[in-house]
């Protein structure tokens, strides 16, 4: 078979895992709750009593609803399918484990931007208006895939406990919403402060969002796209490559 | 290349840590065969498994199945598999669990309905095809990873103790299906503990320890190539020493058990003859005459032994 019609076959295989993963993690009512209200409340918890402005607080809050949803259930999968023993029976079909792994994003990226339609249509109701539609489009989208790709970067480890990797996963995303611009406007934050915010990708997408809600950013939209797209290649390449050497230790 | 070979394997083998849990085995399965692949607790049998299934990675040596490179997706594509530790999805159905495994196979979608319904209903699932594996018993769990293994209708089967915990009636359905499809033309690959059971069904096995193929032959020539294990059971109408059983040519040793005699023999067809002469010239009557043929357990026990004591 040729290479093409191999990479297209194995993309199909991907999709049946990514449906696979939102008919049995995503789908449940208590993940998309927990979804939704965990970002509002933390969001809130720093933003209320503020006199914060909705076109502030928007983009902020949509920010977090997508960096925390597209990566709540991703690191989990794989640590979780190799405890339920479902694990060995997938990697003996004829999928790539590059297969699984692109699957498992696929999921996440679709559950990631369902849920980010709960903050932008609130905003909407809210009365904020989106100046440039498909630029933001274009950054929602390629922010879940950035995000959604980060999820099996965390589940690297060859554990197979799912709270190991939740702590893992923990430890780095509580951290980078506090830097990337949510709460405090990169504009106002010390040279040091933009160097660290510089190192997560949350804030080129806040960035953006920020430019099509409020009107102005503090970064070239062109930049912000870009900075998207390396980090996605980034976790891409880390998550694709490195599974490939973990997963078969999980068995 | 042959086309009649079904699965390869040259130098095989597998290290955890130090531990060198498969040991540059080596063997052929031809096409069609229903091979056996025994062995005691943690000799290896699923380490080999996994590494001819592609969910582990050899760490040398080689394995093809059908000739393509074991753990490839031509190699996988033809291949069936019931892993040792397996489940299905348990907040899926029966049926939705076949289906996945039919989708990730590229089988279309009308041939999976088909072969599902027959599948399910062929291992007693149908009635209860839309619950949720979580509601199944052991051996209905059991019996839905066969039937997805076969959802996609593989040339080549690898089964991992696929009977070991189930009640007869589950592994009964099992083992006519694995017979049957094997007459179909299907090979087999079957780890197993029961020697009945691979005794019954395999046409060649493999007995694996400590990482080592130590035995590969059909069940009845194991057995019979256990020596020393072989024993006539005899008694007669009167009292006779046992003395003068143990001079009859062929006979190794003499038991007494209670009114009869076990004779150990490395051939019995002579014996009983040997025994029928002596009993007509000393005017003795034989009144009960069994020849015991060692088990495959006992060639089993005899052989994995005989490897603890070199080691
Ligand atoms: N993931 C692993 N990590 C470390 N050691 C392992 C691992 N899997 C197997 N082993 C070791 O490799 C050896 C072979 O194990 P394997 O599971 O292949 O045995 P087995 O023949 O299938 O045994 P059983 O009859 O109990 O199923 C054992 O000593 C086992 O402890
Ligand atoms: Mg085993």
């Amino acid at each position: 078979m040729p290479e093409t019609a191999l990479v297209r076959e194995q993309m199909r295989r991907s999709l049946v895992i990514a449906r696979k993963d939102i008919r049995i993690y995503y789908s449940k009512g208590p993940v998309i709750i927990f979804g939704v209200l965990f970002p509002v409340f933390l969001f809130l918890s720093f933003t209320i009593g503020r006199h914060l402005s909705v076109d502030f607080m928007i983009p902020g809050l949509l920010g977090m609803v997508l960096f925390f949803t597209a990566t709540s259930i991703s690191p989990i999968v794989v640590p979780w399918e190799a405890q339920a023993k479902t694990l060995e029976r997938l990697m003996s079909c004829p999928v790539r484990i590059e297969t699984i792994i692109v699957g498992d994003i696929l999921a996440s990226f679709a559950f990631g931007l369902g849920i980010s339609l709960v903050p932008i249509i609130l905003g909407l109701f809210l009365g904020i208006t989106v100046a440039s539609p498909l630029i933001f489009a274009i950054a929602v989208i390629l922010a879940a895939l950035c995000f959604a790709s980060l999820g099996p970067v965390f589940s690297i480890p060859p554990t197979n406990l799912p709270a190991t990797i939740n702590m893992i996963a923990s430890v780095v995303k509580f951290p980078v919403v506090f830097i990337s611009g949510i709460f405090i406007p990169l504009d106002e934050l010390p040279a040091w402060g933009q160097a660290v915010a510089y190192i997560s990708p949350l804030t080129y997408f806040t960035d953006i969002a920020r430019y099509s809600i409020q009107g102005r950013g503090h970064l070239p939209v062109a930049v912000d796209l870009l900075a998207l797209l390396a980090f996605t290649s980034l976790f891409l390449v880390v998550a694709l490559k490195l599974h490939q050497k973990t997963m078969p230790r999980r068995i | 290349m042959n086309n009649d070979v079904a699965i390869q394997v040259a130098n095989l083998s597998k290290y955890y840590g130090q531990l060198l849990a498969v040991d540059h085995i080596s063997f052929t399965v031809g096409r069609g065969e229903l091979f056996g692949f025994l062995g005691p607790n943690g000799a290896g049998k699923t380490t080999t498994v996994r590494m001819l299934t592609g969910v582990v990675i050899a760490d040398e040596g080689s394995a093809s199945i059908l000739e393509y490179k074991a753990g490839s997706l031509k190699a996988k594509q033809v291949t069936g598999v019931v892993p040792e530790m397996a489940n299905a999805y348990a907040d899926l159905s029966g049926w939705d669990n076949l289906m996945l495994m039919a989708e990730l196979y590229g089988i279309p979608a009308s041939v999976a309905r088909e072969r599902g319904i027959s599948l399910m209903q062929e291992m007693g699932l149908y009635p209860r095809k839309h619950s949720l594996v979580k509601t199944y018993s052991k051996g209905m769990k059991q019996r839905l990873i066969l039937c997805m293994a076969l959802v996609s209708d593989p040339e080549v089967l690898f089964l991992d103790e696929p009977t070991s915990g189930l009640d007869v009636q589950s592994a009964r359905l099992i083992k006519d299906l694995l017979q049957s499809l094997n007459a179909k033309g299907k090979t087999i690959f079957l780890t197993t503990h029961d020697m009945d059971e691979a005794n019954q069904l395999c046409d060649r096995v493999a007995i694996i320890d400590k990482g080592n193929i130590v035995a590969i032959d059909a069940p009845e020539k194991l057995r019979m190539a256990t020596s020393g294990m072989h024993s006539v059971e005899v008694s007669f109408d009167n009292m006779v020493s046992p003395e003068v059983l143990a001079n009859i040519p062929g006979v190794n040793a003499v038991k007494k058990l209670g009114d009869k005699y076990r004779l150990y023999t490395a051939n019995p067809g002579e014996l009983v003859v040997s025994l029928a002469n002596y009993s007509s010239s000393h005017g003795l009557k034989v009144i009960s005459l069994n020849i015991l043929v060692p088990s495959l357990e006992d060639a089993f026990v005899a052989l994995t032994e005989k490897e603890t004591e070199h080691a």
